[in-house]
C-alpha cells in the first residue's frame, strides 16, 4: 500500500471535565481520504474527541494538527456537523439561512454573506435533496430533513476534512442512505471524513477505516483488518459479536 | 403635548429600542433571567459611581455599573461551573447579595446621596426632563435623552456589524467555535451590551421595568415570526408601542409611568400568547382539535377500506362497533364527505378513489415513516404537520 498523507494527527491528547478524564492520552493518525467511523460505548469520549480537535474544548494536555499545522491555522480545511440535538430547532430561521452559516467561516468576522454565498448554499441544498424546503422554518422539518440541512451546511464549507457527530441519529432509512451516498462521494473526491457512529452493524458496509475508542484509544486502522470481535470486546467490555459481511 | 411630555415619550421609546435588541438575543439564548440579575446587581456600581461622580448620567458611572453587571455574569458562571448548583440557583444567589450591598450603601449615605430605593426600582421617568444637559449654557435637552441615544447608537452599530456572529453563536455555539467565532467573546460582548443598556435605562425606568422591556417584547415577537430580523423589528415595535401607550395610560390614571408601561407589556404579551397565528394558545388548541378529528377520519377510512361486508360499512355501525358518539361520527362522516373521500348510498359507505388513495398513502407513511410521502398531505391536513 502506498504511503498516505496524514490528514489529522493527534498526540498525547488528554481531556477532562471537572478533572475527570474523558479522553486519556490519545495518539491517533488519520490518513487522508478515509471514511472513518469512531465507535465506542456511551461516554467513551467520541464527541469530546471531535470537539477537542476543533478547538471547541480545551484539552489539558496534548496537541492536534491538521495537515501538519495547528487547527487554528487550518480552519478553512475543516467542516463540522455537530449533533443534531445540540442546537435549538425552534430558532427563528430558515433552512437556507442555516446552510448559509457554513459560509461564515470563509467570510470571517464582520463581512456578510452575499449572492455568491447564497448560490453556494442553494447548491448544497440541492445536493442533499432539500432545495424545495429552502424557505421552510427549521422546526417544521423532520429529523431526517434537519440532519440533511446540517450536512448541506458542512458541504457548503467545501472543506478537505469533515467531522460529523452522529449524522445518522434519528433519521429515516431514506435519509440514512442519502447521507451515506454523499459521504462516499466525498471520499471519492479525496476528502477525509471522520464520523461518530453508533450502529456497529453498518460499520463494514459504510466505512473503510475505523477507530475504537473508550476513554483510551483501543485500535485504529482499516475496517477489513481491525473490525473484529476482539477489538469490539475490548472496547465495549462485553463479549461482542457482530457479523462482519465480506 | 408639552415639550416635557414629548421628551418623556422619546426617552421611553429609545430605552425600549435599546432594551429590545439585546433582549431578543437573551430570549433566544434562554438567558432571560440573567437580565433580571444584571438589573439588580448593578445597583452597588451605580451607588459607588454616584459617590465618585455625583452625576447619575456620567459615563464613568455607567461604565462602573455595567462592570458590576459583568461581575454578576462571571460569578453566576463560576458558581454554576462548580457543578454544585444549577444556573437558576446561581443567579438567585448572586444578584440579591450585590443588590443588598447597594441598598446598604444607599442607607448608610442617605444624607448626601440623592438616590432612593423607589427610584432605583421604578425609575423616575416623569422627572427625566428636569435634568438638562447644558453646553456653554445652551439647553440641548434632557441628559437621559442624550445618554440613552448614545447607548442606542452604539448598540445599533454593534448589531449591524456583528449580526452574523451573534446569530451563529446563538444558534450553534459549537459550529461558531469551530469556525473561529469565539462564543465566549460574543457571550461577554452581549452581556456587556445588556449591562450598559440596563444602566442607561435604569435611571429612566428602574430595575424592574428594564427586565420587562428586555424580555416581554422579544418573547411576544418570538411567538409571531420565524425570522430573526423580523423578530428584532417586531420586538422594537412592541417596545415602542408599550412605551408610548404606557405613558398615556399613566397620564390617564395619574399613576407611575414605569408601572403603566410594564402593565401594557404584560397585556401585549398576553394578547400575542393567546392569538398568535401559529404558536398562540388558541391556534394550538384549534390544531389539536383538528388533529383529533383527523385521526378519527383516518381510523374510519381504514375501517371502510378493510371491510367489504355491507354490515361493517353501514352508517349505524360506526356508532355501535367503533364506539363513537353520535356527534363525533357525524363530524367524521361530514369531513370525509367534504373531502370527497367517501360515497354514501343507502347508508352504506364506500371509499371514493380519492379516499382510497389517501388511506393507502397515509398507511404507507405511518408504516415507513418516510418523509417524502408526507409533503402533499401537510397541505390538507393538520395531522401531518407535526
Amino acid at each position: 500500500m502506498k504511503e498516505r498523507k496524514i490528514a489529522v494527527k493527534i498526540d498525547d491528547l488528554t481531556v477532562a471535565y471537572n478533572y475527570k478524564p474523558v479522553l486519556w492520552d490519545i495518539d491517533l493518525e488519520i490518513p487522508e481520504g478515509v471514511l472513518m467511523a469512531i465507535v465506542g460505548p456511551n461516554g467513551a469520549g467520541k464527541s469530546t474527541l471531535i470537539k477537542s480537535i476543533l478547538g471547541i474544548l480545551k484539552p489539558i494536555a496534548g496537541s492536534v494538527s491538521i495537515y501538519g499545522k495547528p487547527y487554528k491555522k487550518q480552519r478553512s480545511l475543516v467542516a463540522y456537523v455537530p449533533q443534531k440535538g445540540s442546537v435549538d430547532w425552534d430558532f427563528p430561521t430558515t433552512a437556507l439561512d442555516v446552510v448559509k452559516m457554513g459560509t461564515y467561516g470563509s467570510l470571517g468576522w464582520i463581512k456578510r454573506p452575499r449572492q455568491k454565498e447564497k448560490k453556494a448554499a442553494l447548491e448544497a441544498l440541492e445536493k442533499v435533496g432539500m432545495l424545495a424546503f429552502k424557505n421552510r422554518q427549521i422546526s417544521q422539518l423532520s429529523g431526517g430533513q434537519q440532519q440533511r440541512i446540517f450536512l448541506a451546511r458542512a458541504l457548503v464549507q467545501n472543506a478537505a476534512i469533515y467531522f460529523m457527530d452522529e449524522p445518522f441519529q434519528g433519521v429515516d432509512a431514506t435519509t440514512e442512505i442519502a447521507i451515506i451516498n454523499i459521504l462516499k462521494e466525498l471520499r471519492k473526491a479525496g476528502k477525509t471524513l471522520i464520523v461518530v457512529h453508533h450502529d456497529l452493524q453498518t460499520v463494514p458496509e459504510y466505512f473503510d477505516w475505523v477507530t475504537f475508542l473508550n476513554v483510551k484509544k483501543i485500535a485504529t486502522g482499516p475496517v477489513k483488518t481491525i473490525f473484529n470481535n476482539e477489538n469490539l470486546t475490548k472496547t465495549y467490555g462485553i463479549n461482542y459479536k457482530v457479523s462482519v459481511q465480506e | 403635548m408639552s415639550n416635557a411630555q414629548i421628551e418623556i415619550q422619546l426617552i421611553a421609546s429609545l430605552v425600549a429600542i435599546a432594551c429590545a435588541i439585546p433582549g431578543t438575543f437573551l430570549v433566544l439564548r434562554k438567558m432571560a433571567m440573567i437580565s433580571d440579575a444584571i438589573s439588580h446587581s448593578i445597583l452597588p456600581g451605580i451607588v459607588v459611581g454616584f459617590f465618585i461622580t455625583q452625576d447619575l448620567n456620567s459615563p464613568l458611572l455607567i461604565l462602573l455599573a455595567a462592570f458590576t453587571g459583568i461581575i454578576t455574569v462571571v460569578l453566576v458562571e463560576y458558581i454554576q461551573k462548580t457543578g454544585l448548583v444549577k444556573e437558576d440557583t446561581a443567579i438567585g444567589l448572586v444578584f440579591p447579595v450585590l443588590f443588598s450591598i447597594g441598598v446598604i450603601l444607599i442607607a448608610k449615605n442617605a444624607n448626601d446621596v440623592h438616590l432612593d430605593i423607589d427610584a432605583v426600582l421604578l425609575g423616575e421617568l416623569a422627572f427625566a426632563p428636569f435634568d438638562r444637559l447644558l453646553i456653554s449654557k445652551t439647553d440641548i435637552g434632557p441628559k437621559s435623552l442624550w445618554v440613552i441615544s448614545s447607548i442606542l447608537l452604539i448598540i445599533i452599530i454593534l448589531l449591524i456589524v456583528f449580526f452574523k456572529e451573534l446569530k451563529i453563536s446563538t444558534f450553534d455555539a459549537g459550529l461558531a467555535a469551530s469556525l473561529g467565532f469565539s462564543p465566549v467573546v460574543l457571550h461577554y460582548g452581549l452581556m456587556t451590551v445588556a449591562s450598559v443598556t440596563t444602566v442607561g435605562a435604569f435611571d429612566a425606568v428602574g430595575a424592574i421595568l428594564v427586565v420587562a422591556l428586555m424580555i416581554a417584547p422579544a418573547a411576544a415577537a418570538y411567538l409571531l415570526t420565524n425570522d430573526l430580523k423580523k423578530m428584532l423589528i417586531l420586538a422594537i415595535i412592541f417596545g415602542v408601542f408599550s412605551a408610548i401607550s404606557g405613558y398615556w395610560l399613566a397620564h390617564w390614571l395619574d399613576a407611575s409611568i414605569a408601572g403603566s408601561i410594564t402593565t401594557i407589556l404584560g397585556l401585549l404579551f398576553l394578547l400575542v400568547y393567546l392569538f398568535a397565528p401559529n404558536k398562540g394558545v388558541i391556534a394550538v388548541m384549534y390544531r389539536e382539535k383538528q388533529q383529533r378529528i383527523e385521526v378519527s377520519l383516518l381510523t374510519f377510512l381504514l375501517h371502510i377500506k378493510n371491510h367489504t361486508e355491507e354490515v361493517e360499512r353501514h352508517i349505524n355501525h360506526l356508532q355501535e362497533d367503533i364506539n363513537w358518539q353520535k356527534i363525533h361520527s357525524k363530524k367524521v362522516l361530514d369531513l370525509a364527505q367534504k373531502n370527497n373521500m367517501i360515497h354514501i348510498q343507502n347508508d352504506i359507505v364506500t371509499l371514493s378513489k380519492k379516499g382510497e388513495n389517501f388511506t393507502t398513502k397515509a398507511i404507507n407513511y405511518i408504516i415507513t415513516n418516510e418523509d417524502s410521502q408526507i409533503e402533499n398531505m401537510k397541505k390538507d391536513f393538520f395531522l401531518f404537520r407535526g
